[in-house]
């Protein structure tokens, strides 16, 4: 056994320091495991927040070495474990105390958004009838943990503060699992360009880089969204169309 | 009484998994004044890590599935200790309640029809499992929270439920602190429906989370509620063995679903050598049919690897045991073969196993599509739990329910894989209407302040014995103690002796410290759960001792027979007047004659 070091933010509301504590370190460690050495054994009070240990909750968010990660996904082996490895709450988000943050303004966010309104049904038992092929690209987007990493490295977020006029991009991942659901009836087209802010992304693609689930943030949702915005209030036929349908055009 | 923050909820619903949503929904349906209590935040419960799918016999992908097979199929799997109600509604309306998920935005995989997509499972004897991929869980819990929080219900995340009020007899409500700030509250409410999960935290190597320490179990036993078949325990067969860090994390049963067999060191596929007499016509002879069957072929048998759990679990451990095991101590389970039988072999397994492809990948190095898992059994679901009513889910306190993970009854000795996601859908909304009805005809209660004052002092307690034991300290020795000595084999001497150092870790455990303050601290909330671990564990050995033969999870290596004397009853456990805990020996009461005969012709 070996030990490493772990410089950690400790502290409530914003008013921390980062602490050092060593701990034994063994082969396919992750951060999380570590963190957990630390707790029953130095530090008893250490707030995180963890659950399922496996990637698939996205409760355990953090910035490691500086990186927006899930630090049960993080192995000790990809860091450098010659210098302490640094473990900080998500910078975006009003700090509570050690690595908790408060996150729910992303709940609040979310129940804005205009919920799934399916057509009716397809059968006379009351089901629908899709293909596989038709609901791949929303599967991809509903495969999101909600971890807010992405929120959390989002420049408009982080830097901007424009939780008010910006929804960010977990919450257009949601919008855009929404508009291509081939069951759903609503148009947000509108409330995209206007309340949720969608221009204020200029596709960076740093949300993209640091999604845990691989989505394709970026391209896959928030491009073809804006152009959704794009094509129906900057063309007049389909603007015209909007105005007498109220619909998905 | 102190002045705490007090909240008002016609009906109260503790836990936000599968079941608590249901359950919300359910009753905010009604009109009723809803709020939902969860230790996490929104969305993030044990449901959400459900991989492999939910059960309902859809008969999409063969439509010789009905209600009845599945009865059959969930009663032979929990070897007939069932609450027979419980199965019957469970096959009957878990159809309907799939359906309903996929009208709030659910997207299951398809059928080449367009239908809703169906896998095997073990147990199952057609394909009847509902998914989405591998996180049928992440799909099911985010769409009824999203559906959820357009109703009009309150969510208190964050906090943690510490006892329940009662006013005489019925239920009260409830006294909670906040996670975040550790400010106590009081929940007023005319009904509470349990929704909070298992109790893996009692073992050592184990699938849950932090959030399984038995609460809701212990709740309700300290409020006068009964327990029952609290010596089932399932270890699920194939969970991680390395690297250490994530030993026991799950892996899914639908990776022998799609195909995965288990093989020993020697390379063979030891599950052919042992198949239970009641499932011999069910499933497959050679490795040949076994495969027919996982590709959907309806003239073959299943495969020995989608036996039950129980029977698996106990087959790899014998492997192990007689040395024939992997290098990490467990076997291995093969998806990779599969290339040399479908063409894109590789990226089939992608497709249909993308979290298990990630999970090895990222967290042991290892490529699935190329070689063989490590396995061994993890200990998973617990089958017993509160005992409840099997039409309305209410216990023996009025206006306390229970549904989901918590509750007893529908899965008997054994759980079928998938039928737990099914059990907290149609149970969840059972729970939630019918406590619903129960605020409407009872009314409010009257909270009893010198209770809620005595919770208080005692959930503070760590905080004056500063400088005690560390909790976690205590916490890891239950678990080590239990895995070793109540865990997959039993025996009469090693129980009894779990039983004496119980003793001496719940002492240890009454002196447990909680450091620093108030807000946000782990180390006080684990010192405050570990009574229940505690509470629970005496349950788990009190039961498992009583049962002298081997059925369904519960395995005796000194009665490793089934007694068919034994089939008739099942164990119960209440708090006696006198703060011990009593046992005794309830009669299942006999199946009707048209269940019965449901049974029958579902044996050939
Ligand atoms: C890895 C894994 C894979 C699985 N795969 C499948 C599968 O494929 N198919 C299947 O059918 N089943 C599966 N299961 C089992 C199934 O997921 C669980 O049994 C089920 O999700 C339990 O749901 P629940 O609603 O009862 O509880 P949970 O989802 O666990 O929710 C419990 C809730 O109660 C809350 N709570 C607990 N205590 C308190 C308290 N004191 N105060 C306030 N709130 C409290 C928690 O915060 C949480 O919100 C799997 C389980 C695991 C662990
Ligand atoms: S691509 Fe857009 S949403 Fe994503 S981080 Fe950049 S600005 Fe934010
Ligand atoms: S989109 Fe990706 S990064 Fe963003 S919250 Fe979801 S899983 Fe996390
Ligand atoms: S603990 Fe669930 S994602 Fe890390």
């Amino acid at each position: 056994m070996s030990t490493a070091t772990f410089r950690i933010y400790r502290g409530a509301q914003g008013g921390g320091e980062m602490k050092d504590y060593t701990t034994e370190v063994s082969e396919g460690m992750v951060v999380l495991d570590a963190l957990h050495g630390i707790q029953a054994d130095q530090a008893n009070d250490l707030a995180m927040r963890w659950n399922c240990k496996a990637g698939k909750c996205g409760s355990c968010s953090a910035e490691i070495n500086g990186k927006p990660r899930l630090m049960c996904m993080t192995r000790l082996n990809e860091l450098d474990l010659d210098k302490p490895v640094t473990v900080e709450p998500m910078r975006t988000f009003p700090h509570v105390r050690d690595l908790v943050t408060d996150v729910s303004w992303n709940y609040r966010v979310k129940k804005k958004i205009k919920p799934f309104t399916p057509r009716t049904p397809d059968a006379p038992d009351g089901t629908w009838r899709m293909q596989q092929a038709d609901v791949d690209r929303v599967q991809e987007f509903r495969k999101c943990i909600e971890c807010f990493l992405c929120q959390d490295v989002c420049h408009v977020l982080r830097d901007h503060h424009k939780e008010e006029s910006f929804i960010g991009p977990r919450f257009l991942v949601y919008a855009a699992a929404l508009e291509m659901h081939p069951l759903d009836t609503l148009d947000r087209t509108e409330e995209l360009k206007e309340a949720h802010g969608i221009g204020y992304c200029n596709i960076t693609k740093c949300c993209t880089k640091v999604c845990p689930e691989g989505i394709h943030i970026t391209d896959n949702a928030i491009i073809p969204l804006k152009e959704r915005v794009a094509d129906q209030f900057y063309d007049p036929v389909k603007a015209l169309v909007r105005l007498v349908r109220g619909k998905k055009a | 009484m102190a002045e705490y923050e007090t909240f008002e909820h016609d009906v109260l619903v503790v836990g936000a998994g599968g079941a608590g949503l249901r359950a919300a929904i359910g009753a905010a349906a009604t009109g009723a004044k809803v709020g939902v209590v969860t230790k996490s935040l929104l969305g993030k419960a044990h449901t959400v890590m459900a991989e492999g799918g939910v059960a309902a016999a859809l008969g999409n992908a063969d439509d010789r599935d009905n209600w009845r097979v599945h009865f059959a199929d969930t009663m032979r799997g929990g070897q007939y200790l069932n609450n027979w109600r419980m199965a019957e509604i469970h096959a009957k309306e878990a159809p309907a309640r799939v359906n309903e998920l996929e009208a709030w935005g659910a997207v299951f995989d398809r059928t080449p029809e367009g239908k809703i997509s169906q896998r095997n499972f073990g147990g199952h004897r057609y394909p009847r499992l509902a998914h989405v991929g591998d996180r049928t869980g992440l799909e099911m819990i985010r769409t009824l929270q999203d559906h959820a929080v357009h109703q009009g219900i309150d969510v208190h995340a964050e906090v943690s439920i510490v006892a329940l009020l009662k006013d005489g007899n019925r239920v009260a409500g409830a006294f909670a602190y906040d996670r975040e700030r550790g400010r106590f509250r009081v929940f007023k409410a005319k009904a509470v429906v349990l929704a909070t999960g298992g109790v893996g935290r009692a073992y050592s190597i184990t699938s849950n989370s932090w959030e399984y320490t038995a609460d809701g179990q212990s709740l309700a036993y300290n409020a006068g509620a009964v327990l029952q078949d609290m010596e089932f325990v399932q270890f699920h067969p194939t969970g991680m063995v390395w690297p250490p860090s994530v030993k026991g994390l799950l892996v899914t049963e639908g990776v022998r679903g799609e195909g995965g067999v288990l093989r020993n060191s020697e390379g063979r596929r030891f599950m052919f050598d042992d198949i239970p007499e009641n499932y011999r016509n069910q499933t497959a002879d050679n490795e040949d049919e076994g495969w027919r069957y996982t590709q959907g072929d309806k003239t073959a048998r299943r495969p020995p690897e989608l036996l039950t759990r129980d029977h698996v679990a106990r087959c790899i451990n014998r492997e192990v045991k007689a040395g024939r095991g992997s290098p990490h101590g467990g076997v291995f389970l093969d998806i990779a073969w599969i290339k040399d039988k479908i063409p894109n072999g590789a990226e089939a397994i992608k497709r249909k196993l993308p979290s298990m492809y990630h999970q090895f990948k990222q967290l042991a190095d290892i490529d699935i599509t190329k070689v063989p898992m490590e396995i061994g059994p993890t200990t998973h679901y617990m089958m017993g739990g509160i005992t409840v009513d099997g039409d309305s889910q209410m216990t023996n306190v009025p206006g306390l329910f229970a549904a989901g993970e918590c509750a007893a009854g529908l899965h008997g000795a054994n759980r079928l894989g998938g039928n737990s996601l099914s059990d907290l859908l149609v149970f969840g909304k059972r729970a939630g209407e019918h406590a619903a009805e129960f605020a409407k005809a009872n009314g409010a209660a009257a909270i009893d302040a010198a209770a809620v004052d005595s919770a208080a002092r005692e959930a503070l307690s760590p905080f004056d014995r500063a400088g005690g034991e560390s909790p976690y300290h205590v916490q890891h020795e239950l678990q080590s103690m239990m895995q070793k000595l109540v865990g997959i084999v039993r025996t009469e001497s090693e129980m009894k002796d779990a039983m004496a150092q119980l003793v001496g870790l719940s002492e240890r455990a009454a002196k447990v410290g909680a450091e620093g303050n108030r807000e946000y601290n782990p180390g006080w909330h684990t010192a405050i759960d570990l009574k229940n671990l505690m509470t629970i564990s005496e349950a788990i050995m009190r039961a498992a001792l009583e049962r002298t033969e081997s059925r369904g999870g519960h395995f005796r290596d000194d009665y490793p027979d089934k007694d068919p004397q034994q089939a008739t009853f099942n164990i119960r456990l209440r708090k006696a007047a006198d703060g011990s805990m009593s046992l005794s020996k309830e009669t299942i009461p006999p199946i009707p004659a048209h269940l019965q005969e449901v049974i029958e012709e579902q044996k050939s």
